[in-house]
């Protein structure tokens, strides 16, 4: 899995995902010295995947801060230390297990700025292993960034390229409120060139990642990868796919979308969520609300089969957004 | 209910002019929650509104132990931590109206004072959301090496939440400068500690989280300060986090919509008897430490402040409706 558009640079090396997140981290952690790094296993362990493998050792155990499994408490806490002072990185393992820090996620870090009447900010990066494919079942598997995109007060990135797991923290970490930072697990062993400069990157502005004309394919995180296979085997059918990489999820870069569709006129948007009340469900409107006269055919969405994740590797699949199921969706839509 | 003599290693303040300070936080509390319930029945203030009246002597008891560099986190039933905290009637007042003159602005209305100037950081209306929080204020402050307090107010019913043991834990754990602070009313909200909690000694509960921890009377005024210093001073020494369960009681309805059937009034009455704004003022009179003119004084200067921030609250203006989203971000964000 690798981004067939990246440019080689002259200075550039082979990286994986994991070890450009880690990279970031580090960067990080030497430039400021209020960063620290706080969550289950992150420190003598190395982190559930991996991630932060080696800092504990390079930072010790104060910047690299193992917490007992509280994940509201420490949560919390990373909130109150951005209020007051600090930059946290707060890493939850999974995504489920950010539920049981939902209250201070939504109750406090969004809310606090606008109820204070802005006297207060919440700098703090929560960063959240997310999504389906290492056959983990029901409880470690899911894709809830569209619950976090609901929420107002929170920005909500997801890192899919190289370059954006080396580059999307240092700009979190810049910005003063609460950033929600969705890493899919299937990306952690991705491996690619990366340019040996490689830094901080925007966190506002989805990015076209293969230029097309029929159709616009919308993506982010862990499909952007099986929406850019699905637009070479559609290539391949003389059928020109755009794919666009959302990269936040909130805000939500409308105008990338709108404009991509105004040109292709036709719109499917990949999500690993399901379907139901997704956020392909809300690009989906942006799409009818600013683009629906330049439409020749309805939108289409590839979500996950409406069921808790299965751990057997056939089901799981089976549930996920494939690349098929997504070359299908545009070929209805082209009546080819 | 203990008598009133404090344990001997308490070293209470008993000079008059302390005492009288006291009884002056105590009143404008008091005074102030009365014209909050006034005005919510003439609707000038909407919403919830939680009164303290009852529970006056541990903000005040326990505030005056804090220095301006400390950090408060409190409760929706926050008005008169943010009072005595510094932060000035009048602003507290328009944030009851809703104006934008209020300490939040009139975002967050009487669950949500904050004031960071005189660092007060809610007002948070999730049973046990600010332990958390205050865990992680502290945390900042031990990773800068500022010598600060954080202190966290929440009432019995936290004792019920993951996060309460969750908290007491780490920050036991990592030692850090918290004073937790229970005001055990003995409701939450309708539910009595003992229908609640299978352990109702909750300094039982902290001390197995090796939180240095203990009971006082918290209608005694002079023995939640006696303690609270003790135990801001332990904190100030390095010695880590300390709870302190002030044993107190809510006089009024929990909120405006209470109609309190699941108490009877004899229980009310018993404990109105330990009323600690009039028990510090006659164990003073006793003493022959508080003068005929001194209640009068503080009543009357207590009065001219609440009116002086019911006048401001009601000049106050309403925030345009075109500032709606502003703030919801600290730069601007189009979602």
């Amino acid at each position: 899995m690798i981004d067939a558009d990246i440019t080689v640079a002259a200075a550039s090396r082979m990286i994986t995902y994991r070890d450009a997140m880690r990279e970031a981290l580090r960067d990080a952690l030497l430039r400021d010295e209020r960063v620290f790094l706080m969550g289950e296993d992150v420190g003598c362990y190395g982190g559930c995947y991996a991630v932060s493998k080696g800092l504990y050792d390079e930072f010790g155990p104060d910047r690299i801060r193992d917490t007992p499994l509280s994940e509201s408490t420490f949560v919390g806490a990373g909130i109150g230390a951005a209020l007051n002072g600090m930059r946290p990185i707060v890493e939850i393992m999974t995504v489920n297990f950010s539920l049981l820090a939902l209250d201070q996620i939504v109750n406090n870090a969004a809310t606090l700025r606008h109820m204070s009447g802005g006297q207060v900010s919440v700098p703090v990066v929560f960063r959240i292993p997310t999504g389906a494919g290492r056959q983990l079942a029901a409880q470690h598997s899911h894709s809830l960034e569209g619950w976090y995109a609901h929420v107002p007060g929170l920005r909500v990135v997801a890192p899919a390229t190289l370059e954006d797991a080396r580059g999307m923290l240092w700009t979190a970490l810049q910005d003063p409120d609460p950033v929600v930072m969705f890493e899919h697990v299937m990306l952690y062993n991705m491996e690619g060139t990366l340019d040996a400069a490689a830094g901080p990157v925007d966190i506002d502005r989805a990015a076209v990642r293969r230029a097309g004309r029929d159709v616009t394919l919308i993506t982010y995180g862990g499909s952007l990868f099986k929406t850019l296979a699905a637009a070479e085997a559609l290539a391949a059918d003389n059928i020109s796919a755009e794919v666009v990489d959302l990269r936040s999820l909130r805000p939500l870069d409308a105008e990338t979308v709108l404009a991509s569709v105004a040109r292709t006129r036709r719109a499917v948007i990949v999500d690993e969520g399901w379907r139901t009340g997704s956020f392909a469900a809300e690009v989906s409107a942006r799409i009818m609300e600013g683009a629906f006269w330049s439409l020749d055919a309805p939108v289409a969405r590839v979500c996950t089969a409406e069921v808790p994740i299965p751990y057997p590797r056939h089901l799981e699949q089976a549930a996920l957004p494939q690349p098929a199921a997504i070359v299908a969706a545009v070929k209805a839509l082209m009546g080819a | 209910m203990s008598d009133l003599s404090p344990p001997p290693h308490a070293k209470p303040r008993l000079t008059r002019d302390h005492l009288l300070g006291l009884l002056r936080q105590m009143v404008r509390i008091r005074r102030f929650e009365e014209r909050c319930g006034e005005l919510y029945q003439q609707e000038k203030i909407r919403g919830f509104l939680h009164l303290y009246i009852g529970e006056e002597a541990v903000a005040a008891g326990v505030m005056g132990c804090l220095h301006p560099e400390d950090a408060v986190v409190a409760t929706y039933r926050e008005h008169g931590h943010a009072i005595l905290r510094g932060v000035p009637m009048t602003a507290v007042m328009a944030e009851m109206y809703g104006k934008a003159e209020g300490c939040s602005h009139g975002r967050g209305g009487s669950m949500h004072l904050f004031d960071v100037g005189t660092r007060f950081f809610g007002g948070n209306a999730i049973v046990a959301g600010g332990l958390p929080l205050a865990v992680g204020m502290a945390l900042a402050d031990r990773m800068r090496g500022l010598p600060r307090v954080t202190a966290c107010f929440f009432g019995d019913g936290a004792v019920a939440e993951g996060e309460f043991h969750e908290s007491l834990n780490l920050a036991a754990l990592w030692k850090l400068p918290v004073l937790f602070v229970c005001e055990n009313n003995l409701y939450a909200m309708g539910t009595r500690l003992d229908r609640a909690q299978s352990q109702t000694d909750l300094h039982l509960k902290a001390a197995v989280y090796q939180v240095a921890s203990e009971a006082v009377d918290g209608m005694d005024v002079v023995a939640v300060e006696a303690a609270a210093r003790r135990m801001t001073d332990a904190i100030r020494d390095g010695a880590g986090p300390q709870f302190l369960e002030c044993r107190t009681y809510r006089f009024r309805a929990h909120s405006m919509f209470d109609p309190q059937l699941y108490r009877d009034k004899a229980e009310v009455d018993d404990w109105k008897r330990h009323d600690p704004v009039a028990r510090l003022s006659a164990w003073m009179r006793e003493a022959g430490m508080l003068h005929d003119t001194d209640l009068p004084t503080i009543e009357r200067e207590t009065e001219a402040e609440i009116e002086a921030a019911v006048a401001f609250a009601e000049a106050g203006k309403w925030e345009p409706v075109e500032d709606l989203a502003k703030d919801v971000y600290t730069r601007e964000v189009h979602p």
